[in-house]
């Protein structure tokens, strides 16, 4: 009786005494959610392309922060370094396409899945033996970020907005945008959804897949970037941001392995839902910490009731 | 030319379905048996032993564990760390609980905990595969690794939040602990080893494991043959769960000593399954290879690389960096075999044994 009234009751009683503790939680809901989004998008946009699972998302996210703030640190000037990171992305980009993706070509999915593991395990290695393992800062100011706060008075309490969340949901948006216009007019915009459309139609027509796969990358590795200096802004760079980069998983049994739309709307409910059922229900019943796991059980019920999401194709194939 | 089959003649079908066909592979297993069982422990030290030897077989048998799902049924887990952490955990709670039963009983029983908790996260399984998969092992991954710091009573209350194991006797020898000898922990490692190996050897030619292999190849056709799903799946869950249950509560028991969360995070789940995929997917053998390679070579690497680089470069490298060398080492060599060799050392292996029947021909 007493756990029914902790499950169903008091929760709601603590959202209507204190809203501006409900809208400060769904206020950094908001903004953990569209980090989570970044960084599924960047697994979308692979997917789509070129059928490859790249669990080395999240690591690219690391290692693009890391690059950035590795190159700053030579004395080269923000924005410079920037553009030389973006460099530092194509070249992965191309490189992983030419070494590993194309003599893999037609290999059962599952061998190219593990083969970005593997891509993973060398880039966190990497990465730690170039850049160094401990956390770094971001180099919010020079990129002229804001940072500070603003207060908004409500129901006698104050919710706290950071500039720098108010940036990244704004950063993230245009991003999004941005991508969106790239896919839908540009030549080779076209030419990506081609690819994702039917491999071999998108071959007869005269479109390179090579050239597409490495754009493909690029625009992921584009992604990851801005999910690292966001993310990294708030708090620093670091490689346990890896392990939070795998909530993107999650996200994107939510929302579809093939849908953009999907990526971000999955974001948005894994990042309320992980911070509301945190402060509501997890710290009072279960004593805390759950944001580690609930996204994947999230994901887990989900699968049982919708395998293929809430935008994604539907499969039609029985197991 | 000592490896040659001519003049073996298979009269029965009991001799034709043999597990090893030829006169020499009996002889080797026999052979290596025996240099497991009598050479390592009488010429090895403390530290080949502690180090190398029972931590190898200890990753074996989580990469047998690991090799039954994907390797065999073509499930993919990232979850192999929580299961052992499973079994690590129950075999602490049971061998509190009744301080006088025969440590190696709980050893086995943790498998049992392992893989009811193994089966409840392969459910999904039933409807979904491939990278889908991923995603609910990981579930189990985290989630179980939230209980393990969250729920004290798993740790018995302990300030520290670890486990540590109690001294306890087998057949009068004190095995666990901290006054247990090196040489008694290696010999039941690989006595446990040895068994199990077996044991999953007979399961994968039987009814159970061409079930699920069917499944694997081709999950619809199976179906149609009448294998069913549901049990050929959560069957492989389970088993799997099993021998990774059995590996954890050894890693603690036997190896560690003491064991925290960190002791089963997803790094390892990643390193067992790079075993698997070196070793050889589907294979046996493979497990004992992929373990030996990613055990041994970064305790190689530590150790010789730094004077090496300081003898022959003007740069000097420290044991933290050699094992990041290690690392990026074990990654090119994962996307190396799987573009190169997919099916893994085992199947180098075999290709070495083909050639030796037929040396001095080509074919």
């Amino acid at each position: 009786m007493e756990l029914l009234r902790q499950i169903f009751i008091e929760p709601f009683e603590t959202m209507i005494a204190l809203p501006d503790l409900l809208l400060q939680t769904l206020w950094e809901g908001f903004v953990s959610g569209t980090l989570y989004s970044l960084i599924a998008l960047g697994f979308v946009l692979i997917f789509k392309a070129s059928g490859v699972f790249n669990f080395a998302q999240g690591i690219m996210v690391v290692f693009a922060a890391l690059a950035l703030v590795g190159i700053h640190a030579l004395g080269v000037p923000a924005y410079i370094a920037v553009l030389l990171t973006l460099g530092v992305m194509a070249l992965l980009a191309f490189t992983i396409v030419r070494v590993v993706l194309k003599p893999l070509v037609n290999q059962p999915e599952i061998i190219l899945f593990m083969s970005t593991i593997g891509i993973t395990f060398i880039l966190i290695a990497g990465g730690q033996l170039i850049f160094g393992g401990e956390p770094k800062a971001m180099i919010t100011t020079e990129l002229g970020l804001p940072t500070g706060s603003s207060d908004w008075e409500v129901g006698g309490g104050i919710v706290i907005f950071q500039h720098i969340d108010i940036a990244a949901a704004l950063i993230a948006a245009l991003l999004i945008a941005g991508l969106a216009l790239f896919f839908n007019k540009t030549k080779t915009g076209r030419a990506l959804r081609a690819v994702a459309d039917d491999h071999q139609a998108a071959l007869s027509v005269g479109i390179s897949l090579e050239y597409i796969w490495v754009v493909v990358w690029f625009a992921a590795g584009v992604v990851a970037l801005t999910a690292g200096i966001l993310w990294a802004a708030k708090s620093d760079v670091s490689f346990a941001l890896q392990v939070v980069a795998l909530k993107a998983l999650p996200v994107l049994v939510l929302g579809g392995f093939t849908s953009i739309p999907g990526a971000i709307v999955g974001g948005l409910i894994i990042g309320f839902g992980e911070k509301l059922f945190d402060l509501y229900w997890g710290s009072p019943i279960l004593g805390g910490g759950t944001e580690s796991w609930f996204a994947f059980i999230i994901a887990l019920i989900f699968l049982l009731y919708r395998p293929e999401g809430l935008f994604g194709e539907k499969l039609i194939e029985r197991i | 030319m000592f490896y040659r089959e001519a003049g073996q003649y298979k009269a029965t079908y009991e001799a034709d379905s043999a597990k090893f066909p030829i006169f020499q592979d009996k002889l080797f297993i026999w052979a290596y048996l025996a240099i497991g069982f009598i050479a390592v422990p009488f010429f090895g030290n403390e530290f080949f032993l502690g180090a190398i030897m029972i931590p190898f077989l200890v990753f074996t048998l989580a990469a047998i564990g690991l090799n039954i799902l994907t390797g065999f049924t073509g499930q993919i887990s990232l979850g192999t760390g929580a299961f052992m952490g499973v079994g690590a955990y129950a075999c602490y709670k049971m061998t509190l609980a009744y301080p006088d039963v025969n440590i190696l009983i709980f050893i086995f029983a943790s498998g049992i905990f392992s893989a009811i908790v193994g089966m409840f996260f392969g459910l999904p399984s039933l409807r979904i595969k491939g990278f889908y998969l991923v995603v609910t092992t990981l579930a189990a991954q985290f989630f179980l690794e939230w209980a393990f710091i969250r729920i004290p009573w798993l740790y018995n209350y302990n300030d520290s939040g670890a486990i540590e194991v109690p001294q306890r006797e087998a057949f009068g020898i004190i095995v666990t602990g901290a006054s247990a000898s090196a040489e008694v922990r290696y010999i039941i490692c690989l006595a446990v080893v040895v068994i199990m190996t077996w044991f999953a050897s007979n399961i994968i030619s039987g009814r159970i494991g061409r079930s699920w292999m069917m499944i694997r190849d081709m999950d619809i056709a199976a179906e149609l043959m009448g294998v069913r799903p549901l049990y050929a799946k959560l069957s492989a869950f389970a088993v799997s769960s099993f021998y990774c249950g059995v590996a954890g509560a050894l890693m603690v028991f036997m190896w560690l000593g003491a064991a925290e969360v960190e002791s089963f995070d997803y790094n390892h789940s990643f390193e067992v399954l790079f075993m698997v995929i070196l070793g050889g997917l589907g294979s046996l053998l493979g497990c004992f290879l992929g373990a030996a390679v990613i055990w041994i070579l970064p305790v190689m690497i530590r150790d010789w690389l730094p004077p090496i680089v300081d003898a022959i470069t003007p740069f000097t490298i420290n044991s933290s960096q050699a094992d990041l060398v290690s690392d990026i080492i074990i990654g090119v060599m994962i996307v190396v075999f799987l573009i190169m060799e997919p099916l893994g050392l085992a199947r180098l292996w075999a290709i070495i044994k083909q050639k030796l029947r037929v040396w001095p021909f080509p074919y």
